[in-house]
């Protein structure tokens, strides 16, 4: 859910509240207590309850066998490479979302509704699939360049830069889809405005658009980075799983989970558990922010302050 | 500046919004390009401006092809109808940020850009805005600070797209008076585009009619509402009544009925039998009794009579088969004096008309929201 719906949200709480206390449009007490009964149920069991297990039983052996499954080679050499990847597949999906955001939203061409599609092909395919693709790309025995790589002696898969294009692949969408509808909301005009004043391509970006998408842009990063840092099923396929060469944080996880190092595995997953709750965060954070921001700019014309 | 264009073609897919229009504007003068929405004088706007490329044609500013010349080399001023003002800057900023992007030899000073500013914002007469964010401001301040943004770049021309239509009609009519009060000062060449023929009419030197993608008319305001060229012009710049018939000695002749007594002039240079229509302005149309013996004038009967200001305004309704709608004002004296009531059956007879052949007009007529 982007920003804007949720400041929309917010107005209609108020009337929500209105609907709520009349009498004729409230529904009957039992119909309440028996919706809220069952989502704070469900709420309960299937999302509350993992939660607290991942750090109870991270903890269960004590806080000194917690450091230790932590502080052990192959478990910082995910923890490294889990950030590496974050750190290099994140700038990448900033550039390409802001330039197919706004190729999207501000230009006419032939084939939008094509890219438009493209864009959200990640999230509907499988990212096991999407992994044996890269595979297929760029195995060194058979893979479709499989001889450039040879000649070049470069390793894609089973190696470092496979595990990066995985990732970039399957978190593509996220900023892209934040930006588009929020962009398209807003229209050109203030771009088209900034360029009759005389301001370059670049000078229209720095201070036009970007100080517009800023809140929205950081929302689709904050996700970007979640599902960047937890990609299990596309990582794991062209990982190969070398302990302490190409595991990432959730390929370690499963690793001592099949070694029955349920200790170990819940310490190094409650880390992940930690960097999720701390993106929740800072995305909630975020929201309240552009909420902000938005209601601010949503005061338009039913009040005039001034005479 | 002087603009000039010359065959400007347009088309958005299959619809022709511009159809080799070429106009010339006078410098300094404030014009306004008129017609009723997708004629297709915004797009025309947007070419002079360079945010929009003609298919064909050429944009002559002051004399020099400017085709090749980017939008922000072009010196114009443009203020957009939902003002476009930059959300995140507050007013200051607003204005002074064309002064703020100029290549760095050409940046004022920092001193000198608040110097212009203070004075740009004393211009439009909210100088204590300066700190507020635009979603602070109302609509009409949002568009006199729109203005003073794109006067800051000091621009050779003016265009203004529609810059009150999304405001509610009694600011519109102040800002109306003050642009054309600041113009006077200015003397700046501006175009300015609006469905609104009041708004025409009032503001500009000049008026444009336009009606799709073609011009329809040129001249002062004055000229234009008085002299009509065509029946889209006549129909578009005030209320009408129209009456379908064909010239008779000098006169129109509808099914039964002369419509006017005294041969009209234009009427007489027109061949006998042609198939006319003729226009009558609502205070142009008399009421006369319906007892008498004359047989000049069109049979109807008063539905309603509104008299709220100086003038009532009665509608009637034919009573010949087509049960065509008339609208008739008059002075409530006069409404008075002659005891009209609603209800009543009357004699329609136009004390002035304009006649037009009847070609294609049915289409024209159609444009004209007749």
């Amino acid at each position: 859910m982007s920003a804007a719906t949720s400041s929309l949200l917010r107005k209609k709480r108020a009337r929500d509240t209105r609907f709520e206390s009349n009498n004729a449009t409230r529904e009957a007490s039992w119909v309440k207590r028996l919706v809220l009964g069952l989502s704070l149920t469900f709420f309960a069991i299937f999302l509350l309850l993992p939660l607290i297990i991942v750090f109870t039983e991270a903890l269960r052996q004590g806080l000194e066998a917690y450091w230790v499954a932590i502080a052990e080679p192959d478990a910082l050499s995910a923890i490294k490479l889990t950030l590496i990847t974050a750190a290099i597949a994140l700038p990448l999906n900033l550039l390409f979302g802001v330039s197919a955001a706004w190729c999207i939203a501000k230009f006419e061409f032939r084939g939008k509704q094509l890219l438009t599609t493209l864009i959200d092909l990640p999230f509907s395919v499988s990212p096991v699939i999407a992994g044996l693709v890269f595979v297929l790309l760029f195995s060194t025995q058979h893979g479709w360049f499989a001889s450039l790589l040879q000649t070049w002696n470069m390793k894609v898969i089973f190696a470092v830069p496979g595990i990066v294009l995985a990732t970039v692949f399957v978190t593509f969408p996220f900023i892209a889809r934040e930006l588009i509808p929020l962009m398209q909301a807003q229209g050109k005009e203030e771009e088209e405005a900034a360029i009759v004043l005389g301001a370059r391509g670049w000078q229209t970006f720095w201070r036009v658009t970007l100080p517009n998408i800023k809140w929205g842009l950081l929302y689709g990063v904050i996700l970007c980075n979640a599902r960047a840092m937890g990609e299990f099923g596309a990582v794991s396929v062209v990982s190969g799983h070398i302990r302490g060469m190409t595991n990432t944080m959730p390929l370690h996880v499963e690793i001592l989970y099949n070694d029955y190092k349920f200790a170990a595995a819940f310490a190094v997953a409650s880390l992940l558990a930690l960097l999720a709750l701390v993106t929740l965060a800072i995305k909630t954070w975020v929201e309240w922010k552009a909420e902000q921001s938005l209601d601010f700019n949503d005061m338009d014309d039913e009040q005039e302050i001034t005479p | 500046m002087s603009i000039e264009v010359r065959d400007i073609y347009k088309q958005f897919g299959n619809f022709v919004a511009l159809d080799n229009v070429s106009l010339a504007f006078s410098s300094g003068q404030l014009t306004a390009l008129l017609g009723p929405s997708g004629c297709g004088k915004t797009t025309l706007l947007r070419i002079i401006a360079g945010l929009e490329s003609a298919d064909r044609g050429t944009v002559l500013l002051e004399g020099e092809d400017a085709s090749d010349i980017h939008v922000r080399e072009r010196q114009v001023g443009f203020v957009f109808q939902h003002y476009a003002l930059f959300r995140h800057l507050n007013v200051f900023e607003n204005v002074a940020f064309g002064l703020r992007v100029k290549p760095r030899k050409q940046r004022p000073s920092e001193a000198n850009i608040r110097k212009k500013v203070r004075a740009l914002l004393e211009l439009v007469q909210l100088d204590w805005l300066a700190d507020r964010l635009p979603a602070q401001l109302s609509g009409g301040q949002r568009q006199r600070i729109a203005l003073a943004r794109a006067l800051a770049v000091e621009p050779r021309v003016l265009l203004l797209d529609e810059p009150f239509g999304a405001l509610d009609a009694k600011v519109r009519k102040e800002l109306r008076r003050w642009l054309r009060r600041l113009h006077d000062e200015l003397h700046i060449t501006s175009i300015f585009v609006t469905h609104d023929q009041e708004e025409a009419l009032e503001v500009s030197d000049s008026v444009v009619l336009m009606n799709q993608g073609h011009v329809e008319q040129i001249g002062a305001p004055q000229e234009v509402y008085q002299h009509p060229a065509t029946p889209f012009v006549y129909g578009f710049l005030g209320a009408v009544n129209y009456f379908h018939g064909r010239i008779e000695e000098g006169r129109v002749r509808l099914d039964d009925t002369l419509l006017h007594a005294d041969a009209a002039p234009e009427a007489a240079s027109l061949t006998a039998g042609a198939s006319v229509t003729a226009f009558v302005r609502p205070h142009e149309l008399g009421i006369a009794p319906e007892d008498n013996a004359n047989t000049v004038g069109v049979a109807a009967r008063i539905t309603r009579i509104l008299g709220f200001g100086a003038l009532a305004r009665i509608e009637l309704v034919g009573l010949s088969a087509d049960a065509q709608h008339f609208e008739v004002e008059m002075s409530r004296d006069q409404l008075a004096a002659q005891g009209l009531s609603e209800g009543q059956n009357v004699r329609l007879t136009p004390s002035r008309i304009k006649v037009f052949e009847r070609e294609c007009d049915s289409v024209l007529l159609a444009g004209a929201g007749i």
